[in-house]
C-alpha cells in the first residue's frame, strides 16, 4: 500500500464530487462535502488502522471561504503518514452530522468544538459543555475571531449522569483535592465498596490558551506551549517549534535535533520516576516512593544544571534551541545518569517483590485493549493495554531516526503494567540519553528563521511523558498562529480512566489515578 | 522489610539539605531574577520590551517580577544592558509589579504572630500550569523536608492557616478558591505562588482567567517564579510567619 493507492481508493469509493484529494509527502489532503465528513473519515480510520489525532475548528467567515471548517487529522502510524480532511460548515445552520457513532474517539473534540465555535454535531450522545459551563453563557463562543472580552456571569446549571438504586451513593470529590495536585471533579457512584459509575468533569483549569496564542508571536508561543502543561513542557515547546519549521519549510542543525533530544529523554526520566514514586505513595510504601523522589530530585537538579530550569524550560524556539550543552554539562549528565540508574536499579528491586505493593497494583484499574483502541488511548497507558504504538519509532523527529531503543508493550492493561511500562521506558530513556551524548555532532544550535508566510498549516506530534501530543498551527499575517490546536495526551486518556475504574474499591482510585498521571491543565487549555 | 530498611535507610544516609540553615549558591545557569545592569545604554529600540512574552517590561524598561516568567527573552535579545543573574530569593510582602501606589501597600499583619512556630498550608491550585505544583510537592521530598520547620501541607483547606494559591484563576475556580478560603479558619493568611498568582502571568487578560489571586483574596505573600524554585517557596513560607528577617529557621 502506498500513499497513491490511498488517494485513488478514497476517490474511487466516495467520487470526485464528494471528496477532492491531493498529497504532499507524507500527507495526504482530502476535501470532503459536509454530508461526507463522517463516512470519509471512518472510512479511513477503519480501512487503513488509523488514529484520530486531532479533530477541530477553525473560524474563516471572514475569508473568501465565509465559512467555519472543521479539521480531522487522521494518523496513520504504520505507513508514517497523516490524512487531513476538511470540510466547511455554514455559518447557518452551524450544524453538521456526529463523527461520534462511528470514531468513539471524536466524542470530546465534538463537544470542544461545539463550546468553542457553537458548532452542534447532530447526534452525538452527551452534549453538554466541556469546558464552559456553570457560569458562561450558552451564546459565548471565544475562539470566533469577533468574540472578545470577558462576558458577564449567568447561572446554569450542570447536570451530572444519575446513577440510581437501591444503596446506590454519589461520592463527589474536587475540585479540590487531598494532595497536591491540579483541580478535576469525580464523581463516584458506587455500591457499597466498589466503584459502579465515574464521571470526570475537567475545564477547572481552562485559561483560553488557544486564543492567547493567537494574539502571540511565534517567538512568544513557544514560551507559552511550555505553560500549556508544565510538565511536560518540553515535549510541548518541542512539538510547536517543529510546527513552525514545517511551515517555515526549514530544517534545523543536526546538534539542535540531538540537544532536543536529549533533554525530551531528561523529562521523561524525571516525570516517570514522579509517577512510580507516586504509584508507591499511593500504596503507604512511602521508603520507595522517597527513593524515587530522591533521584527525581536529583534529576531536576541536573536539569536546572545543564539549562538553568527545573522544567527544562526556555530551551526551544523556532529554529533550533537556545542553550547549547558544553563539554561540562555532558559530563556533568553523564556522570548524574550512572549513579541514577544504580539507584533506580534499587528502587526497583525494592518495589518489583514488595507484596505490600503487588497487592495493591495487580489486576487494578485495568483497560481493556478494545477500550483503549476505542477511545484512541496513547502513551504509556497505550502500550501497557496491548497498543504498539510510539511517535518517537513511528514518526521519527528530533534525533530519534538515529538512536536505537526499544517499544515496549504488555498486554495486562493494569496498574502494575502501566508501573512497569513506565520503569522499562526510564530505563529505555536512560540509554537514548547515552546514544545521544555519544553522537552529538558539533556546530551551530540555531538557524534564523524567515518570514513565516501566512495561510500555511503545520503539523507535530511529539512522544511527551504522557504519550502522543498534537500541535497544528494555521499560519497567519504578522507572524502569529490564525488558529493554534493544541492536543495533549491527557485529552484522549482522560475517558480512559472512566473505563478503567468501575469495578475497582473507591480507595484504588488514587492509585489508577496515578498510573496514568494525566493532565489537567493539557486538557483544559 | 530487612531490604527496606536496609537500602532504604542506612545504605543512603542524611539526604536533607540544610538550606536555608547555610545560604545556597544557585547553579551559574539559573534563569533567576533579571537585571537591568546598565539602563544608560536604553535607547528608544524596544528590544527587549518587545521580547517579553508576558508584558514584563514598560516603557521606562522597569521588570515586573510578578509578570516576569523567568525565559530569559529580554536578556537574549539586549546582552548589552539586561542580564539573568542567579538570584533566586525574590519572595515579599509587597507586590512585586510596576503599580508604585500598589507595591508601596504591604498588608496590614495581625496574623503572623500567630503562627510563630509552625504552619499548615493548603496549595490550591486555582489554574497553574501544573509546574508549581511539581515544586510544591518537592517541598516534601526527603531533600527539602520542610516538616522540618514545623511547615506542614495539610489536605484540607479546614485544617489550614495559610492557603498557597497558584494559578491565575479562572473563572471556573473562582468559586472554588472563595469556598476554599471560607473554609479555612481564622485567623488565616494568603501566599501567592509564582507570575500567574501575582498578576496573571503569561495568562493575563485572556477570557478565561481573573489575572491574580489579589483580584479575589487579600494577599499577605507574594512568590515571583514561573515556577518559583523549592528553596524560594521556602523563604516565601518563612517571610509569611516573620522567620525570614529573624533567622530562625
Amino acid at each position: 500500500m502506498t500513499p497513491l493507492n490511498i488517494i485513488n481508493e478514497i476517490t474511487a469509493a466516495f467520487g470526485a464530487d464528494m471528496v477532492s484529494v491531493e498529497g504532499y509527502g507524507n500527507r495526504i489532503m482530502v476535501k470532503a462535502t459536509l454530508e461526507a465528513l463522517p463516512y470519509v473519515t471512518s472510512f479511513i480510520t477503519k480501512r487503513y488502522n488509523g488514529a484520530l489525532a486531532t479533530m477541530h475548528a477553525a473560524d474563516h467567515l471572514r475569508s473568501d471561504r465565509k465559512a467555519f471548517t472543521i479539521y480531522v487529522v487522521i494518523d496513520i502510524a504504520s505507513m508514517d503518514l497523516y490524512v487531513m480532511v476538511e470540510a466547511d460548515v455554514p455559518e447557518k445552520p452551524g450544524r453538521y452530522n456526529s463523527l461520534t457513532p462511528m470514531i468513539h474517539s471524536a466524542n470530546w473534540y465534538e463537544r470542544e468544538i461545539a463550546d468553542m465555535f457553537g458548532l452542534i454535531p447532530v447526534g452525538h450522545p452527551d452534549l453538554r459543555p466541556l469546558v464552559l459551563y456553570d457560569n458562561w453563557p450558552t451564546e459565548f463562543h471565544p475562539l470566533r475571531k469577533d468574540t472578545d472580552g470577558r462576558p458577564l456571569k449567568v447561572m446554569t446549571e450542570y447536570p451530572y449522569r444519575m446513577v440510581e438504586g437501591e444503596g446506590v451513593f454519589e461520592i463527589p470529590v474536587g475540585p479540590v483535592h487531598a494532595g497536591v495536585i491540579e483541580p478535576g471533579h469525580f464523581r463516584f457512584s458506587v455500591a457499597g465498596e466498589p466503584v459502579i459509575n465515574l464521571e470526570i468533569r475537567m475545564g477547572y483549569v481552562h485559561k483560553g490558551i488557544e486564543k492567547i496564542s493567537e494574539r502571540m508571536t511565534y517567538s512568544h508561543g513557544v514560551i507559552l506551549a511550555e505553560r500549556i502543561s508544565g510538565d511536560n513542557g518540553m515535549a510541548h515547546a518541542t512539538a510547536y517549534c517543529q510546527t513552525i519549521e514545517q511551515i517555515a519549510g526549514i530544517k534545523i542543525p543536526e546538534r539542535a535535533d540531538y540537544i532536543r533530544t536529549v533533554f525530551l529523554e531528561m523529562e521523561r526520566i524525571y516525570n516517570h520516576l514522579g509517577d512510580v514514586g507516586g504509584i508507591s505513595l499511593d500504596t503507604a510504601y512511602n521508603v520507595g516512593a522517597q527513593h524515587a523522589y530522591i533521584i527525581r530530585e536529583r534529576m531536576m537538579q541536573l536539569n536546572e544544571c545543564v539549562s538553568g530550569s527545573r522544567l527544562l524550560r526556555s530551551i526551544n524556539c523556532p529554529g533550533g534551541v537556545r542553550r547549547d550543552l558544553t563539554k561540562d554539562d555532558i559530563s556533568k549528565i553523564r556522570t548524574t545518569l550512572v549513579k541514577a540508574k544504580l539507584d533506580f536499579q534499587d528502587f526497583v528491586g525494592l518495589v518489583g517483590k514488595e507484596p505490600s505493593i503487588m497487592d495493591r497494583v495487580e489486576t487494578t484499574g485495568r483497560l481493556s485493549t478494545e477500550a483503549a483502541r476505542s477511545l484512541n488511548v496513547v502513551g504509556p497507558g497505550a502500550r501497557a493495554s496491548g497498543i504498539n504504538r510510539d511517535v518517537r519509532r513511528d514518526h521519527p523527529y528530533a534525533a530519534y531516526r538515529d538512536l536505537s531503543f526499544v517499544v515496549h508493550v504488555l498486554k495486562e492493561g493494569d496498574v502494575n503494567a502501566r508501573m512497569k511500562v513506565k520503569i522499562a521506558e526510564t530505563y529505555e530513556s536512560m540509554s537514548i540519553i547515552e546514544q545521544a551524548l555519544d553522537k552529538i555532532p558539533e556546530g551551530e544550535i540555531r538557524t534564523s528563521l524567515a518570514e513565516i508566510p501566512p495561510g500555511r498549516t503545520g503539523l507535530s506530534l511529539v512522544e511527551s511523558p504522557r504519550g502522543e501530543l498534537v500541535h497544528w498551527i494555521l499560519s497567519d499575517e504578522g507572524g502569529r498562529p490564525f488558529r493554534h490546536k493544541i492536543r495533549d495526551p491527557s485529552f484522549c486518556n482522560w475517558l480512559a480512566m472512566e473505563q478503567a475504574t468501575p469495578g475497582n474499591i473507591v480507595p484504588d482510585f488514587p492509585l489508577v489515578n496515578k498510573s496514568f498521571n494525566l493532565s489537567y491543565s493539557g486538557n483544559d487549555l | 522489610m530487612f531490604d527496606s530498611l536496609k537500602k532504604g535507610y542506612l545504605k543512603k544516609g542524611v539526604v536533607t539539605g540544610d538550606y536555608p540553615g547555610t545560604p545556597l549558591k544557585a547553579p551559574e545557569k539559573l534563569l533567576g531574577k533579571p537585571v537591568v545592569f546598565d539602563k544608560s545604554r536604553c535607547g528608544d529600540c524596544r528590544a527587549c520590551i518587545d521580547a517579553c512574552p508576558s508584558g514584563a517590561i514598560n516603557d521606562r524598561v522597569n521588570i515586573s517580577l510578578g509578570r516576569c516568567v523567568f525565559c530569559g527573552a529580554c536578556a537574549e535579545a539586549c546582552p548589552e544592558a539586561i542580564r539573568m543573574s542567579s538570584e533566586f530569593e525574590l519572595a515579599s510582602r509587597a507586590k512585586p509589579d510596576f503599580d508604585v501606589e500598589a507595591a508601596g501597600r504591604a498588608m496590614e499583619r495581625k496574623t503572623s504572630k500567630a503562627f510563630g512556630r509552625s504552619l499548615a498550608i493548603r496549595e490550591v491550585d486555582a489554574g497553574s500550569c501544573n509546574g508549581c505544583e511539581v515544586e510544591v510537592n518537592a517541598l516534601s521530598n526527603a531533600i527539602y523536608d520542610i516538616e522540618r520547620f514545623g511547615l506542614h501541607i495539610v489536605a484540607s483547606p479546614r485544617h489550614a492557616d495559610a492557603l498557597l494559591v497558584t494559578g491565575p484563576v479562572t473563572r471556573n475556580m473562582e468559586r472554588g478558591l472563595i469556598q476554599s478560603y471560607r473554609a479555612a479558619p481564622e485567623p488565616k493568611m494568603v501566599i501567592a505562588m509564582g507570575a500567574c498568582a501575582i498578576t496573571g502571568g503569561i495568562f493575563r487578560d485572556s477570557y478565561a482567567v481573573l489575572n491574580g489571586v489579589d483580584s479575589l483574596l487579600p494577599v499577605d505573600v507574594y512568590i515571583p517564579g514561573c515556577p518559583p524554585r523549592p528553596q524560594a517557596i521556602i523563604q516565601g513560607i518563612m517571610i509569611a510567619i516573620d522567620r525570614w528577617e529573624a533567622k530562625r529557621f
